[in-house]
């Protein structure tokens, strides 16, 4: 007989229920903040709809938490989609959020680019128009640790999510029209390039067990937010030389010009400390003024994360003026809360 | 065949899918989130309860009913993909009670057609293409060459079989695998899989060879 060993060290009752169970448990904790609407299967902002205000929305598999249903409130997403753990969520909840959210002049869809969630909000966005809504989308897409090419699904949409629903939605709950937030989430998103390093997989409640098995001494290199392996795996040297590894990938592409202002955010995966990701910081810091660019604006923690995988990513933001004042306007989220 | 013959089919399906499970978690977890056999299990229930509340439909219908459950409860990018898949199919069908060999292969055509629009893959992609379109050709040639429908449908399942087996050497060109460059190299593909599973439950459904 096999011996089983037992992974499942989570906080849960019946795995099947996991995501309903957490959805009902942040609505209790922020009242203020949002509802969930559990027959409909999303989170709403608690004053939605704001008659006269551009409307966010976005969505995606549970597993990334806080992303999504922790960026809804003031300054950020009117409503958040969950879907079941790494799944993305289905037409019907887009279609409902973004009726629920409508203040007459338009929703915007922000949707990381995985083959799933732009099938799926696609969908949602022809239903809704069906309905009369007049809805846009962005497609996020800021990893670099794919190629963007015939041969592959396109590059994954992973931190600047984060800075995307948090510049925009300042945006719109300034007045901005749909246009103007529609551009603004696309500005971030090409201003934006992201790349992700891992020192474990995770365990989605499902199946209990790693997704896959990474030795000790061993790190992946350029992974996603599912879990899923990296480009490729390599030996696991200092803090110093990971972090040159990501400011590389993300500089050589986005290419700022010297003396750019950005915004450096380095990202938890979940089981990552915030003693280790303030280590990084250090070190990026540093390095982003090596290359001759200005660390103006932060954000250190565990945004968009992937259940208990250790790792970090790195998103670094080229900076205007008006993105640094829409970054530094007030927002009231329970992930995010300055200014009120 | 019938609407008793899409009923029977989804229920194969379903069954199919629950036993191989695990089994397409784990393809998922080699190259990608290992969700796919969850969500696979999930959409097919669903699928079997609402086919059962609509008894009365004809064949077309109850595909096109199939299908909008596969997109309100799978989730990722096979509820779309499999959901327009069985609307399309179900929409050639429009509302005859019956169809015959070469209507199925119609019924299938316009399944992958719709597939390959939505997902642009192609053969070689490393999708479940790599299994439709094989059992698609299969499915029309042996037909035309004058084979029952049973046998054509053994020969389909197993060109289906096949093109999920093929697609181990592959090097994704879409989906979540793609993300994973060579190292996707070596794995069979989950949705290959599961098209094969569907493929061979469609040739159960309409019955044995004899």
């Amino acid at each position: 007989m096999a011996v089983e060993t037992n992974l499942m060290r989570k906080f849960l009752n019946d795995p099947a229920k996991v995501v309903k169970e957490s959805l009902a448990g942040l609505a209790a904790a922020h009242p203020d903040l949002l509802r969930y609407d559990a027959e409909a299967q999303i989170l709403v902002r608690k004053d939605a709809p704001k008659k006269g205000k551009v409307a966010l929305i976005s969505g995606g598999g549970s597993g990334h938490e806080p992303l999504h249903g922790g960026f809804v409130g003031l300054g950020m997403l009117d409503a958040a989609c969950p879907g079941e753990v790494f799944t993305s969520p289905v037409p019907a909840q887009m279609l409902a959020a973004t009726k629920a959210v409508d203040g007459g002049v338009g929703v915007v869809h922000i949707v990381k680019n995985y083959t799933g969630d732009v099938l799926n909000f696609k969908l949602a966005a022809e239903d809704a128009a069906d309905e009369g809504i007049k809805v846009t989308s962005v497609v996020i897409d800021d990893d670099v640790a794919v190629q963007d090419s015939l041969y592959t699904a396109g590059r994954r949409g992973v931190g600047a999510t984060v800075l995307a629903e948090k510049i925009a939605g300042a945006a719109a709950e300034a007045g901005a029209d749909l246009t103007k937030v529609t551009d603004t989430v696309k500005r971030v998103n090409e201003s934006s390039r992201s790349f992700g390093v891992a020192l474990s997989s995770c365990i989605p409640p499902a199946s209990r067990k790693f997704i896959f098995d990474l030795p000790e001494g061993q790190i992946e290199l350029g992974i996603g937010i599912h879990g899923e392996p990296g480009r490729r795996r390599a030996p696991l040297g200092t803090a110093n030389e990971t972090v040159d590894i990501m400011v590389e990938a993300v500089v050589s592409d986005l290419k700022p010009k010297k003396g750019t202002r950005v915004l450096a955010f380095v990202n938890g995966m979940g089981a990552t400390p915030l003693l280790e990701l303030y280590l990084l910081y250090g070190e990026v810091d540093a390095k982003l003024r090596a290359a001759g660019l200005e660390p103006v604006r932060n954000l250190v923690g565990s945004y968009i994360t992937s259940l208990e995988m250790a790792g970090a990513s790195l998103t670094v933001l080229a900076l205007d003026d008006e993105l640094t004042r829409l970054w530094d306007a007030r927002v009231h989220t329970p992930a995010l809360r300055w200014g009120v | 065949m019938d609407a008793a013959t899409i009923t029977s089919w989804m229920r194969e399906i379903d069954v199919a899918v629950r036993a191989e499970r695990d089994h397409l978690v784990q393809l998922d977890a080699a190259i990608g989130d290992g969700d796919h056999g969850t969500n696979m299990v999930r959409g097919f229930e669903a699928v079997v309860q609402a086919l059962d509340s609509d008894s009365g439909a004809p064949p077309g219908k109850l595909l096109i009913l199939a299908g909008r459950t596969l997109v309100s409860t799978v989730g990722g990018a096979s509820g779309p993909l499999w959901g327009s898949a069985l609307r399309a199919g179900g929409r050639t069908l429009g509302d005859q009670p019956t169809f015959d060999g070469p209507q199925l292969v119609e019924v299938l055509a316009a399944a992958l057609a719709s597939v390959r629009d939505l997902g642009t893959a192609t053969v070689g992609d490393k999708t479940m293409v790599d299994a439709l379109e094989p059992a698609v050709d299969t499915l029309r040639g042996r037909l035309n060459d004058g084979a029952s429908v049973e046998r054509a449908l053994g020969d389909a399942a197993a060109a289906a079989e096949a093109g999920m087996r093929a697609t181990i050497p592959l090097q994704a060109r879409k989906g979540r695998a793609s993300y994973l460059g060579e190292r996707s190299v070596g794995h069979q593909d989950p949705g290959a899989t599961s098209t094969a599973l569907i493929v061979r439950a469609l040739q159960k459904a309409v019955g044995p060879v004899d």
